[in-house]
């Protein structure tokens, strides 16, 4: 079940990415309603990292393309952010918290300015938001796996956008935190804002979310919560790896073969 | 001494320009050298200063000089060629990084051995004075190459600060600065570049084979002593500008030295201070505070001993002997004399012709540990339902670390308890 929507935010369009030639999305194809709070679920492997990364241009995409605000992303980069997996940078890198959540204001500032006092103010802002207006100094190699999420958080929301895609941002948190985190991010979607978010919890997800993509290396469904949260598209994201995609993706970089013909 | 007073007086000209050439190259290394470190290309920098040599070599082959422009050239141009070729190997094989470098190192510094053997045996007059680009020589940094050469410097050192704010995004978190619309690859390309250039000035007072320690080493020594990137780069100059002094002394008082090794022993000697003995992170401050902990533990544990010899007794103004303290408890009686002779001095304990005694002071002391150690059973007790004859030795540990705060909280979260759950009471 995809449902497609009348004037979309994000727009994607028989989107294919490999990595190393070996395709890990195939054809995928749809579009995310403006204001909502999206969750894109799927098993481990499914390429929801793929996914979102591709969305933000990260990774190059084999075939396809993808719109936001129906312009391609080059021309609107300064209304989106991105929330890495926090595993995804060395926490041991000389700086604190404070220096990371002010890199949010590094992409309005343009390259040679340094930040202003204004900026420096929605820094600390955006810590409040979190709960973590406390830990401003703290190196950031001493905070724990779900304080790193939240200043990852903080850096987004200094960014002051208008669509954020956040990569797991409930992995390692505790539920206070947790419950923190959604309503932020309830009260952004009140603000007109969109919140594409990976999501590991099936039973939270209806509570979540306005919008469900499933994914499992191909698109399974996207649509509101309560019509794609069913027990069958569930079986046939969650129903074991497609083996037969797997192999042929396999094949594909074995034999050097293009994933699409031109 | 004569030597030292005659140098540092810079009197000499010739003394203040190699002075001034080193401490510029090593500076300006050693700053690039940061965000080579940090964003973890460290390996890469070995590899370009050794890909340097052939280059210089193949510009004084081709043009008959020694102009310091061009041999500078032929450098940054093998220097870029070991670049490309790496990322090439690694993009289009499935050899991986480390030993894709490995192989152009060796490769690239092979052919330039090779041509340096060729030259010097070529009967060139000119050519005398090219070795001294394999271990680096800064007397040599006079004239037109201390001219070309501090330009170079100067150039690096202006970029990364005009910089610093997008290299250090780059070094961090390279995905996010390509999402907010930075020119990663552009940004990558300059700190290459910056890169390259370094190693390329730097050979003048390091030579090839030892230039990567004078990229990195004074980066990482920095790395020890702070957590804030931009005093990480100050740092790194400071001990890149005092390696630059001390390999020009070098090069000056013992002409015949290389400078190169000189340099790096004395960045690689800063490098093991700055690891032996930098607060917080260095291994002796790490050794001391494991010292202090386990002299505390000592101290806090015979304090409590005697306390509790007192509590049997409902009488603290009793002396005890050392055979009567060892008995309680099975601490190696070199250690209890050491400690007890310690607390004495502290005021906590008196000698008396009976043994030890508590003064006021040591029974209040040790009336707090038996209080936060029977505090913490009862708190584990009660908040994580361990059975109580789990939690004793958990207290045992965590009585000399808990905070007056602490306490309080504890005091406040379990209701000002009377008793612990073994039924003793708390004091
Ligand atoms: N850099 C890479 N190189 C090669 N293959 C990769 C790379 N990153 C991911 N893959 C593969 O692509 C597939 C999708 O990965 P992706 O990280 O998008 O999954 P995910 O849905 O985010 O999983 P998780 O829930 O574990 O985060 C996996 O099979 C993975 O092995
Ligand atoms: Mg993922």
């Amino acid at each position: 079940m995809i449902i497609q929507v009348e004037n979309p935010v994000v727009e994607v369009h028989d989107l294919t990415v490999s990595y190393d030639r070996k395709p890990v999305l195939w054809g995928i194809d749809l579009t995310l309603p403006a204001g909502s709070l999206v969750g894109v679920i799927g098993p481990n492997g499914a390429g929801k990292s793929t996914l979102i990364k591709a969305m933000m241009d990260l990774l190059p995409a084999g075939s396809g393309y993808v719109r936001i605000f129906d312009k391609p992303i080059a021309e609107v980069r300064n209304r989106i952010s991105y929330v890495p997996q926090r595993e995804s940078v060395d926490w041991d890198f000389p700086a604190s918290v404070f220096d990371v959540v002010l890199m949010g204001s590094y992409g309005k500032l343009g390259l040679f300015k340094r930040p202003r006092q204004a900026d420096k103010d929605a820094a600390m802002e955006a810590l409040q938001k979190v709960g973590m207006q406390g830990f401003a100094n703290r190196q950031i190699s001493q905070l724990s796996g779900g304080q790193q999420q939240r200043v990852f958080l903080a850096r987004a929301l200094a960014q002051n956008a208008d669509i954020y895609f956040m990569d797991e941002p409930f992995a390692g948190v505790d539920i206070a935190t947790e419950t923190a985190i959604i309503e932020l991010l309830r009260t952004m979607r009140e603000q007109g804002k969109t919140v594409i978010v990976v999501h590991h919890d099936l039973q939270s997800a209806t509570e979540y979310f306005d919008w469900v993509v499933l994914l499992n290396m191909r698109l399974v469904a996207s649509g509101p919560a309560e019509q794609v949260l069913t027990q069958h598209l569930l079986e046939q994201t969650y129903g074991g790896k497609l083996t037969v995609l797997t192999k042929v993706g396999e094949l594909l970089r074995k034999q050097e073969f293009p994933a699409r013909e031109s | 001494m004569n030597e030292f007073i005659e140098f540092f007086s810079f009197a000499d000209a010739n003394i203040r320009f190699v002075t001034v050439g080193s401490v510029l190259l090593a500076t300006s290394s050693a700053v690039v050298g940061c965000f080579t470190l940090l964003r973890k290309r460290a390996l890469v920098g070995d590899a370009v200063a050794h890909a340097v040599l052939p280059g210089v070599c193949l510009a004084f082959m081709l043009s008959g000089t020694k102009n310091p422009f061009i041999l500078l050239l032929g450098a940054f141009v093998t220097g870029w060629l070991s670049l490309i070729t790496i990322d090439f190997i690694t993009s289009r094989s499935r050899i991986k990084e480390d030993t894709a470098i490995a192989l152009v190192l060796s490769v690239f510094f092979g052919i330039g051995i090779l041509l340096l053997t060729a030259i010097q045996h070529s009967g060139n007059a000119a050519q005398s004075g090219l070795d001294k680009f394999l271990f680096g020589k800064a007397a040599s940094l006079v004239g037109e190459d201390l001219i070309a050469f501090s330009m170079v410097a100067v150039l690096l050192l202006v970029t990364t600060i005009l910089f610093y704010k997008e290299l250090a995004m780059l070094c961090f978190d390279k995905a996010y600065a390509k999402t907010i619309g930075y020119p990663v690859r552009g940004l990558e390309l300059l700190l290459t570049t910056l890169t390259v250039f370094a190693v390329v000035v730097g050979i003048q007072a390091v030579g090839v084979v030892l230039m990567a320690a004078m990229l990195i080493t004074p980066a990482a020594a920095a790395r020890f002593w702070t957590d804030k990137l931009s005093l990480m780069l100050v740092l790194a100059a400071l001990i890149g500008a005092f390696s630059g002094v001390s390999g020009a002394y070098v090069s000056y008082t013992a002409p015949a030295m290389p400078t190169g090794p000189w340099i790096v022993l004395i960045v690689s000697m800063i490098a093991i201070l700055s690891f032996a003995f930098a607060p917080g992170k260095g291994w002796v401050s790490r050794l001391l505070r494991q010292r202090r902990n386990k002299t505390l533990i000592l101290e806090e544990n015979l304090l409590k001993l005697l306390y509790h010899l007192g509590e049997e007794k409902q009488d603290f103004q009793t002396s005890y002997s050392l055979q009567q303290i060892l008995e309680k408890r099975a601490i190696p009686k070199k250690q209890v004399s050491a400690g007890l002779s310690k607390l004495r001095k502290q005021g906590y304990i008196e000698k008396t012709p009976a043994g030890w005694q508590l003064t006021l002071q040591g029974q209040r002391r040790g009336e707090r540990v038996v209080r936060l150690h029977r505090l913490w059973e009862l708190y584990l007790t009660q908040y994580l339902q361990l059975a109580s004859d789990h939690v004793h030795e958990d207290a045992e540990t965590i009585e000399h670390i808990i905070t007056p705060e602490l306490e309080q909280r504890l005091m406040e979260e379990l209701g000002y308890p009377v008793l612990d759950p073994h039924s003793a009471r708390i004091p």
